[in-house]
Order: structure tokens, then C-alpha cells, then sequence
């Protein structure tokens, strides 16, 4: 145990947890990190390629090796980072990346065959032949080199996703971040402060300096308990804020419930899609450390790491209480470190400096003008060499921090491709000035990352924010300070031959960043594609400003000549299921039901998804033992009978104005304007490019009304088109339109006794042919007093109405012609049956109107009128669109029970079947209770003249091919004598 | 993105759809001798500019306007956004 005096936890609440299945002790407060640190634990996983034993080496999102496996089974959460998991009673964690036990990999054989895989040993290596790839070479990879493993199992969590709007974003509660929300939340702005950690106060946390009088997290305390009490201020722990997207909009995830055992109840995250006037970029800094020979054992972490596990979590790095601790630096704040230490008790072996002036701040051991040039501790830091005055010596060290500068964190600041700005003074790489408007970096985040500094800086910001949108905000009372900025001297690496790490995760070493050097992959593009760096589930946070630096050293260029990468949401890893937000399953897309559904589902229905609607596809009866029998059955019986089927889900448009008239002639091809007040005609809509968009009816109900109906799938498209149309073409017209779809349940009633099932409903109307004959419409009341609307129109070739209710009276209508029509024979049907019934007449659907497809191909060229403008009419007229020779026939396979899938393609038979002989393709296809046969529709080259032919319909794709007639596509009724009964 | 339309004031994006260049309210005179031609410009042929761009946007999870919104595609900046139909066209009389 290595556990010290002091700390943020709660050593009244202790909590149990296991890492690789052996049980450990740990308190409220604790991360996975400081608990298994406390417990000793150094050991925690495998390196990505070289399988080296790798250790703790931060204390927070940066994080590169401590990468473990929370939960088990479906839960399983791999590449969790250890640093910011928060301890709970019953937490279990698993390393990764390991066969065998943790301590005796396996595939460390990987570390010896180090030289096979240098920078751009991928693209070397696996060459040739060709064919290995994806058999062996692949697979082989995947399995040695890589991370934590998903369950492949559905995620059983819960998911949420929320909006929220404020004056002022504050992203940090840092010092910075904190002052910064207490000065815009004092001045009244309605401000959030978000924070990725579950406590806030940031580095002041792990600092010892004292706030006036008080310990650093009793300031934190104060001002967090004052932000609560203000209404306009919201406190978001535990979120991080991943993007910075357009217009002040941010992506955050807050982690709602990952602090606690996984249950079936709680929501897990939740995604927030934050829109705020300004922000306070907050985010502080992440230290680097310094590459030197053998410098990724387990023990050899952060400075400010080993500061924060001290001060904040009481845990001293090493394996052992008595072992020293070494702090390796190029500045003053590694010497923070070693007296923190002091403080605590640690024993500390000295601090050895870079600087040949190094100062002395306290009663430790400094070396001067020294480095560290080598370790030894396969498992866990054993001994460091310090080279001081030419001298290599080698003592004993239980763990090793390392202080090479801090990098702020700007990566939120260059989401939109600002590039960040280097600072010689500093050493750093600050925000761009040219960053996203409205963002006001601060603090650490800024360059300013001393406390008095960041206070005061945070403060700044928040009044210039406010001040941008007419908000006064007056100064607050910042804490006195003691710490000054940090002093330092440029050091990026300690030179060897032999292997020294840049960036951990992916094994990405000095001499990679030379190899690529050498090799010109030199723009820092190129070296991170040639040698991984920067990827993975860290991103190179501690690894690519130390890279570029060793690069610009090798170039002999300087930093920002050779450049930095461009950052991209996200800043930490998001999960796929909180992108989601709940929405996954049978939430990613509600269904929309129709009138009748609860009614068709009463009758043991079966549903299909058409768009976003759930139609009923066919109603069994009892006794029927496949779906092929009950459709014909329904079939039969609207061709015998009567049938009923919701088609509410047709999109329909209501058109009203003194110019609706002219308006409709422009968007159909047909003309719509001499239609008659009561009469409906079929129209077809056009493309600009001349290709058929939709079809559909139109009725006229008075002079200046109009109703639109349009294809299911096509419903909001055609109504954005007519939109289009008014709006951006035609804004002289007088007419309005709304989509009415929702509004009415309409249900055809199909048959030849339909029209007798109708009298029965409608109040004192004369449904004779002669008073209301094919193509009719009208308003009128149906049982005793309710609305309606009467068309007579047939999809399926049979004397047809569709009568239309206020939606809210589907249920009853249909309930109302079943019981009524029950000595006709009424039948419903589905979805199934519609499809046979158009198929056998030969009317077009969705599969002959498929975007590629014109007027002329269905036949109806002559449609399109040419004694009037209307839209894709000029185009339709173009030579290589009059000129198809293509015509919708119908096909009947010589063989009656076998189909012809849609999809296949013709030829003429005998003939080679190549893309040149390829005479068309089959649209729909099913089987025909009318014909007794299997028959299709389809395209077919000059098929109007080829009636009788016998041709070939082949499908490739399953080596089959089909013998059928050519006949017309008009199977039942080809004159429409029954239509007009 | 956050869309100012000229009667609700910042609107989310997400309520729009898109559909592209504003010319396409420039449609060609159907009676000109050269119609075919200047339809096939004006539906095959745009401009893709680096820059700043006029765009149809339809506001269809709102109040259903189609607006013309000047956009700089290289930074998202709005330059503004006015009701289409309130702008002169070159309608077909």
C-alpha cells in the first residue's frame, strides 16, 4: 500500500473493485488509476506493438497507456481509460491487449523482433504476394497489435440526448473556468460551466498552493457552492465537450450514471447539443514529457501527474512506500513536484535538471545540467541512469516524473480549421486568433496557466464576452496567490541509439520520427501516416507537440515551420451509442401508423414498413398455412367481391386559389386546368430533367380546390416541389397548399359490389353510374352526418371508390363496412393483395417511377401536352429522352410456376447476354390468381411492337434464366370495362 | 448551423432541408428558341464556389418557406437570408 495522509477522499466510504479478477481496496473520490496506484499496482497493460509492460503515465484524458476493460459481456466498455474512471463499489476492470497473464505476455516476442517493425513496417512489410493480405497478413495484425475488444454484443445501456441555450459557455472549471462562470453567473448572464472531471476545480486540485488562506479545494468548494445558488447558472460535471461546431452550437457528453454499477434503469450518457452566444475556452493544459532511452516503463509518469495523485488522491506512485521518487525536468514546475512529494512524506531521490542553473527550492537533492539517459525494471521502474558532467550513474527509483512543459489544450479553439500559433516565450502552442467567433480562450488554455494568472485572465475573459452582448460585468474578489509562472528551458529529447518513446500508445519512437525523416516523409502529414503517431484513442495529447519538436530538430527548421496537425472533434473518444442518443433500435425511426392499424392488428394483420409507415401486408385466416394463399384469397375476392384497404398513407395535398387551376397545369404534364368541378384525372409529375418524378390523382373539388395525391414514398418530396414551384418560381400566383395526408383516413373499397357496400353508408347520395360515374369526386356525408370525401377512382381495375374521413373516424368506417358488407363478401386486404391487383392491370408503382424512367416508357407519352409550359416538359423533349424505344410490357413465363424476380434482365432469346444485348429489365412481379400464372412487368426495348414475341429474363446474379411471352401489361380489363360499370 | 430567417429570427439548421444554388429559381423562358439548351444549363450546369454561395434552404420543419440564404461555404459564415418569394424571378408568364 502506498496510500497517504490528506487527499479529496472519502475514507468513510470505502469501495471494493477488481483489475484481472483480483480484489482491491479503494474510497469515494478514488479514480481506477489513484485506487490501483494506492494498491501498489503499476502493471496495467500492453503496449499497442511491442506488447512492453506500460504503467499510469497521467492523470486525466490524455491518457495513453492505462487503457483497460470495464464490465463483462454486453456491458464491456474496452479502451476505458483508467485516469478518469471514477471508483465504484463493485467496478471490475480488465487489461487488454495480452495473451497469457499480464505479466508474462505472450507476444512480447513483438518487442524483440522490435526492428521488423519500424515506421512504415505496414507498408513495407505486407507487399507482397498480394493474396496474403486479406488471408493472413490482416488477420494476423488485427489479433497481435491492437486494443480492447468489443463484445459484438447489443449495447443493453440507456441513452439520452437534450438541447440546451446560453449567454455563456464556460468549457474548464479550472481556476480560469471557474472565475470565468462566477463573473459572467454574478452579472446575470444565464451561463453553463461544464467540466469532463466529477469534481471541479482542475490543477487546483492537485496543487498545495494555498488560496488567500485556504486549501485550493476549499476555494473550489465556495465558489462551486455559490455557481448552485444562482438560477441562471448550470453546473455540468462529468461532461465533456467534444466539439465546437457552427454558429456557437457544441457537442458535450455528460457521463450521468458511469460513476455507478451499470443498471437496466438509469440513462448511462447523455449527448447535449449546447447553442451558446459566447464561450470560455478553459480547457488547461496538458504537460509533455521529455523521450529519453527506455522511458515508457510502468513508474515513469507525468510530473503534474504524480502531484495530482499526491496531493488530490493520497497515492504515491511507486510499488513500495519507501521507494524513491526521481522528477526529470526542464523547468521549474518538476521542482513542484518534488516538494509536493517532500510534503507528503515520499522520499525523493532528486530532481535532475536540464538546466546547467537549475534551481534549488527545497531540501532535495538537485542535478544540475543533468538527464536521464536509461531505466531498468522490466515490470515496473527499478533504476534510472543520470548522465550529469559526462558521468553515467545508475540509482534506484521506484518511480520517475517527467516535466517538459505544458501544451495548452486548443484543440476545441481549431475545430474549424484555425491553426494554433506558436509561442517561443512560452513554448507553446497557443489558440489561433483566427478560432471560432465568440470563443474566448483562458487561463492554461491560453498560455496563462500560473493561478493568480489564470484567475485573473478567466475574469478577463467573461467580461469581454459579456461585454459583446450588451452585459456589464463588474469585477469579483480573486483569491491571493503565491505561484509563479512556470520557467523553463527548451528540452525535447535525451539523444540515444537506442529506443525512445514519443508517443506511447501507438510505439511510435525517436528513431520512427527520424526512419521517416530519412525516408522524407517529413511534412507532419506524412510522418503520421508513416508512423501511426498521433492516432488512436488518445490522439497523440502527449505525444504530437514532442514529435513535431524532434522532427523540427532533425529539419533543422524551427516548430512552426514545421507545422502542427490539424485537431477534429472529438476531443476524447464518444461512443457510437450516445451519437445515438437513445435513438437505436426501433427508436431511430418512429413508425407512423395509420388509421386502421389498431383495427387491421385486432384482425391478425400482418404489418410491412412502407416509408415510415406500417401498412398491413395481409390478413390470415384460419386454416392458411402460407402468405400466398391468403393474398390470392384476397385478391379473388375484390375481383369477385368487395375489398377494403387503408390508403391513407398516399400523400395528399390540398391546393386552394383563384390560380390553383393555372398553378397544377405547370406542375403536372397533363393538363389539370380543363378539369371538371367533380371529375378527377390521373396526372403525372415531371422532373425539370424531363424524367418521371410522381404520379397520382387530382380532383377538383370546386373552382379553386383542388386535391393532390401523390405516391406514398414521394408524399413530403412532391409537397416541397410544389412549394419550390410557388414560392421560387411562381410567387405571382395566387394559390396556398398544406399537406392533408394526416388529415383525412381514406379507404378503397374495391369490387364489383362496392358501389352496393357504399349505398349503405352514404346520406341520400346517387352513386348510379350515371350520377356519379368513373372519375367522379364530391363532398358529401356519410352515415348519418359525418364528412366525407368520395372518389371514384380503381388502382386495382375493378368498379372503385376511395372514401375519405376526418382521421379520427378510420376506425369506425371500416369496422362500419365490414359489419355492413358482411353478406357482400367485403374482404380486407393488405399491402400484398394491392400490389397483385395493379401488377395484373398494369398500373405503375414505385418500381416503374424508379427516377430513371419516362412517360414514354409507361406508354404515356402523349401525356405530356404540348400546347402548354409545364415542369420538365422542355426536357422530356430532348432527343435522347423522345428517342427511347423502351415500353412497359407485361411478361409471361412459359413455365406458369416459376417467377421471374424483378430485377432480372431481358434479352432476345438465343442471344449472347451481354451489357450490348441488354434489351431491358423486369420491374414487378408476382403471382396472378386471375392469369393462374406467374407474370411480371417490365421495360423492354421497342416492346410495344414485340407483343407475342418469346424472349429470355436472366438473373445472373443466381444463374437462372426464364423463357417468357411478351404480352401487354395490361393482364385484366385491358379495355377498363369494368372501371366504368 | 443556425439559419437567421427573415420572420423567426436563429433557426437550427436541422428544421431545413437543402437544396442548392439559388439560380435554380432563374428558370428559362420555355417559349425561347434556344429552351432546350438554356434547360439543360440551368439543370446540369452550377457553380461550386469556394466562398460565398446564394442557396435555397426550405424551411420544412418550420413554416415551410423556402428562404435564399448567402452563405460562405468555406466558413459557414451567414451572410444573410431572405423569403424567396419575396425576391424577383424570372418566372415563366
Amino acid at each position: 500500500m502506498t496510500r497517504l495522509n490528506g487527499g479529496l477522499i472519502d475514507r468513510t466510504t470505502p469501495l471494493s473493485f477488481s483489475f484481472n479478477g483480483k480484489s482491491y481496496q479503494g474510497f469515494k473520490g478514488d479514480t481506477l488509476a489513484s485506487a490501483l496506484l494506492a494498491n501498489g499496482v503499476q502493471l496495467v497493460g500492453r503496449s499497442f506493438k511491442y506488447h512492453r509492460p506500460r504503467g499510469i503515465f497521467t492523470s486525466g484524458s490524455e491518457e495513453p497507456n492505462a487503457l483497460v476493460t470495464l464490465h463483462n459481456g454486453a456491458r464491456s466498455e474496452p479502451n476505458t481509460r483508467a485516469t478518469v474512471t471514477e471508483l465504484f463499489d463493485g467496478l471490475q476492470a480488465t487489461s487488454q491487449n495480452h495473451i497469457g497473464p499480464l505479466e508474462r505476455d505472450l507476444l512480447a516476442i513483438n518487442d524483440r523482433l522490435a526492428p521488423l517493425f519500424a515506421a512504415g513496417f505496414y507498408y513495407k512489410t505486407f507487399m507482397w504476394p498480394r493474396a496474403f493480405w486479406e488471408k493472413l497478413y490482416e488477420p494476423l495484425i488485427r489479433k497481435a497489435a491492437g486494443l480492447g475488444a468489443l463484445s459484438t454484443l447489443p449495447d443493453p445501456a440507456t441513452y439520452d440526448k437534450g438541447f440546451l441555450h446560453c449567454d455563456l459557455l464556460v468549457i474548464g472549471g479550472g481556476a480560469a473556468g471557474l472565475v470565468a462562470a462566477l463573473t459572467a453567473g454574478r452579472a446575470g448572464a444565464s451561463v453553463i460551466l461544464a467540466d469532463e472531471d466529477f469534481r471541479f476545480g482542475g490543477r487546483l486540485l492537485a496543487e498545495s498552493d494555498l488560496l488567500d488562506d485556504s486549501w485550493p479545494s476549499e476555494w473550489v468548494d465556495r465558489t462551486c457552492a455559490e455557481l448552485a445558488s444562482l438560477p441562471n447558472v448550470r453546473l455540468m460535471p462529468r461532461t465533456t465537450v467534444f466539439g465546437t461546431y457552427d454558429h456557437g452550437i457544441f457537442g458535450a457528453v455528460e457521463r450521468v450514471s458511469d460513476h455507478l454499477p451499470p443498471s437496466d434503469e438509469a440513462v448511462r450518457q447523455t449527448l447535449w447539443r449546447i447553442t451558446a452566444k459566447r464561450s470560455v475556452l478553459a480547457t488547461g493544459a496538458i504537460e509533455r514529457h521529455i523521450p529519453f532511452q527506455d522511458n515508457d516503463r510502468p513508474g515513469i509518469m507525468l510530473a503534474g501527474a504524480i502531484r495530482a495523485y499526491v496531493n488530490r488522491w493520497a497515492s504515491a506512485p511507486t510499488r513500495n512506500a519507501d521507494d524513491p521518487v526521481a522528477i526529470f525536468t526542464n523547468g521549474d514546475d518538476g521542482h513542484r513536484t518534488a516538494l509536493d512529494l517532500l510534503g507528503k512524506g515520499v522520499p525523493v531521490l532528486g530532481v535532475i535538471d536540464t538546466r546547467p542553473d537549475a534551481p534549488v527550492f527545497g531540501r532535495y537533492k538537485v542535478f544540475a545540467g543533468a538527464t536521464v539517459t536509461g531505466t531498468k525494471g522490466r515490470l515496473g521502474l527499478q533504476a534510472i541512469q543520470i548522465r550529469q558532467n559526462g558521468q553515467a550513474t545508475w540509482l534506484e527509483a521506484g518511480a520517475l516524473g517527467v516535466a517538459g512543459g505544458w501544451n495548452p489544450n486548443v484543440h476545441l479553439a481549431s475545430h474549424h480549421r484555425g491553426r494554433p500559433v506558436w509561442d517561443e516565450g512560452r513554448l507553446a502552442f497557443l489558440p489561433p486568433s483566427d478560432g471560432p467567433k465568440g470563443m474566448f480562450p483562458a487561463g492554461a488554455a491560453a498560455g496563462n496557466g500560473a493561478t493568480g494568472v489564470a484567475f485573473a485572465d478567466g475574469m478577463r475573459a467573461a467580461q469581454q464576452a459579456l461585454t459583446e452582448l450588451g452585459m456589464t460585468a463588474r469585477n469579483i474578489p480573486l483569491p491571493h496567490v503565491t505561484d509563479t509562472p512556470n520557467a523553463q528551458a527548451p528540452y525535447w529529447h535525451v539523444p540515444t541509439t537506442k529506443r525512445a518513446w514519443v508517443d506511447f500508445q501507438n510505439d511510435v519512437t525517436v528513431k520512427d520520427i527520424a526512419l521517416a525523416h530519412k525516408e522524407n516523409m517529413r511534412p507532419v502529414e506524412h510522418l503520421k501516416r508513416w508512423t501511426t503517431l498521433g492516432m488512436a484513442t488518445d490522439q497523440g495529447k502527449t505525444a504530437n507537440i514532442s514529435a513535431l519538436a524532434v522532427m523540427a530538430e532533425l529539419t533543422g527548421a524551427t516548430i512552426p515551420e514545421t507545422g502542427t496537425t490539424i485537431f477534429r472533434p472529438p476531443y476524447t473518444g464518444v461512443t457510437l451509442s450516445v451519437l445515438g442518443g437513445g435513438d437505436t433500435g426501433r427508436h431511430f425511426r418512429p413508425y407512423r401508423l395509420t388509421p386502421t392499424h389498431a383495427w387491421a392488428k385486432a384482425q391478425g394483420a400482418t404489418f410491412t414498413e412502407v416509408g415510415p409507415w406500417m401498412r398491413a401486408q395481409y390478413f390470415p385466416r384460419d386454416g392458411e398455412s402460407h402468405w400466398r394463399q391468403t393474398v390470392d384469397r384476397e385478391v379473388q375476392s375484390v375481383r369477385k367481391d368487395a375489398g377494403l384497404c387503408d390508403v391513407t398513407t398516399l400523400g395528399k395535398i390540398d391546393v386552394q386559389g383563384p390560380d390553383a387551376a393555372e398553378f397544377l397545369n405547370r406542375i403536372y404534364a397533363n393538363t389539370m386546368a380543363t378539369l371538371k368541378v367533380g371529375m378527377v384525372r390521373y396526372g403525372l409529375m415531371l422532373r425539370e430533367d424531363g424524367h418521371l418524378f410522381d404520379d397520382g390523382t387530382c380532383a377538383r373539388l370546386a373552382e379553386d380546390h383542388f386535391v393532390v395525391t401523390t405516391t406514398t414514398a414521394n408524399a413530403g418530396a412532391v409537397y416541397r416541389h410544389l412549394e419550390f414551384a410557388h414560392q421560387c418560381l411562381w410567387p405571382d400566383l395566387d394559390v396556398q397548399m398544406i399537406s392533408t395526408t394526416d388529415a383525412w383516413a381514406q379507404i378503397a373499397v374495391a369490387g364489383p359490389k362496392s358501389r352496393q357496400l357504399l349505398q349503405r353508408i352514404v346520406d341520400s347520395f346517387d352513386l348510379s353510374n350515371e350520377a356519379f360515374p368513373f372519375m367522379a369526386c364530391a363532398a358529401l356525408s356519410v352515415c348519418g352526418g359525418l364528412r366525407a370525401r368520395l372518389f371514384r377512382i380503381s388502382f386495382s381495375g375493378e368498379l372503385a371508390y376511395e372514401i375519405a374521413v376526418p382521421a379520427r373516424y378510420g376506425h369506425a368506417l371500416i369496422e362500419r363496412l365490414m359489419t355492413l358488407g358482411a353478406d357482400l363478401g367485403v374482404t380486407p386486404y393488405g399491402t400484398e393483395a394491392l400490389a397483385v391487383l395493379r401488377i395484373e392491370k398494369g398500373h405503375a408503382a414505385g418500381a416503374e417511377l424508379n427516377g430513371q424512367t419516362t412517360a414514354q416508357m409507361l406508354g404515356l407519352g402523349k401525356m405530356v401536352s404540348a400546347k402548354k409550359d409545364s415542369i420538365g416538359a422542355v426536357m422530356s423533349r430532348r432527343e435522347g429522352l423522345a428517342q427511347d424505344g423502351r415500353h412497359l410490357v407485361g411478361l409471361l413465363p412459359l413455365e406458369p410456376q416459376s417467377q421471374i424476380p424483378a430485377g432480372s434482365h431481358l434479352f432476345t432469346r438465343g442471344v449472347a447476354q451481354t451489357m450490348q444485348t441488354d434489351q431491358g429489365w423486369v420491374t414487378s412481379s408476382c403471382y396472378s390468381p386471375h392469369v393462374g400464372s406467374y407474370i411480371a412487368l417490365g421495360y423492354l426495348e421497342n416492346g410495344h411492337d414485340r407483343l407475342g414475341e418469346v424472349i429470355t429474363a436472366a438473373n445472373p446474379l443466381e444463374g437462372q434464366s426464364f423463357v417468357a411471352k411478351v404480352v401487354s401489361a395490361h393482364l385484366v380489363d385491358p379495355e377498363g370495362g369494368r372501371l366504368r360499370d | 448551423m443556425l439559419i437567421p430567417h427573415p420572420l423567426l429570427g436563429l433557426r437550427d439548421s436541422q428544421e431545413f432541408t437543402y437544396l442548392g444554388d439559388a439560380s435554380l429559381m432563374n428558370r428559362p423562358d420555355p417559349a425561347s428558341p434556344s429552351a432546350e439548351a438554356e434547360f439543360c444549363d440551368y439543370v446540369f450546369l452550377r457553380d461550386n464556389p469556394a466562398g460565398v454561395h446564394r442557396e435555397l434552404w426550405f424551411h420544412e420543419q418550420g413554416d415551410r418557406s423556402w428562404l435564399v440564404v448567402t452563405r460562405n461555404t468555406l466558413t459557414h459564415e451567414i451572410l444573410g437570408a431572405e423569403l424567396a418569394r419575396t425576391l424577383p424571378v424570372r418566372g415563366a408568364e
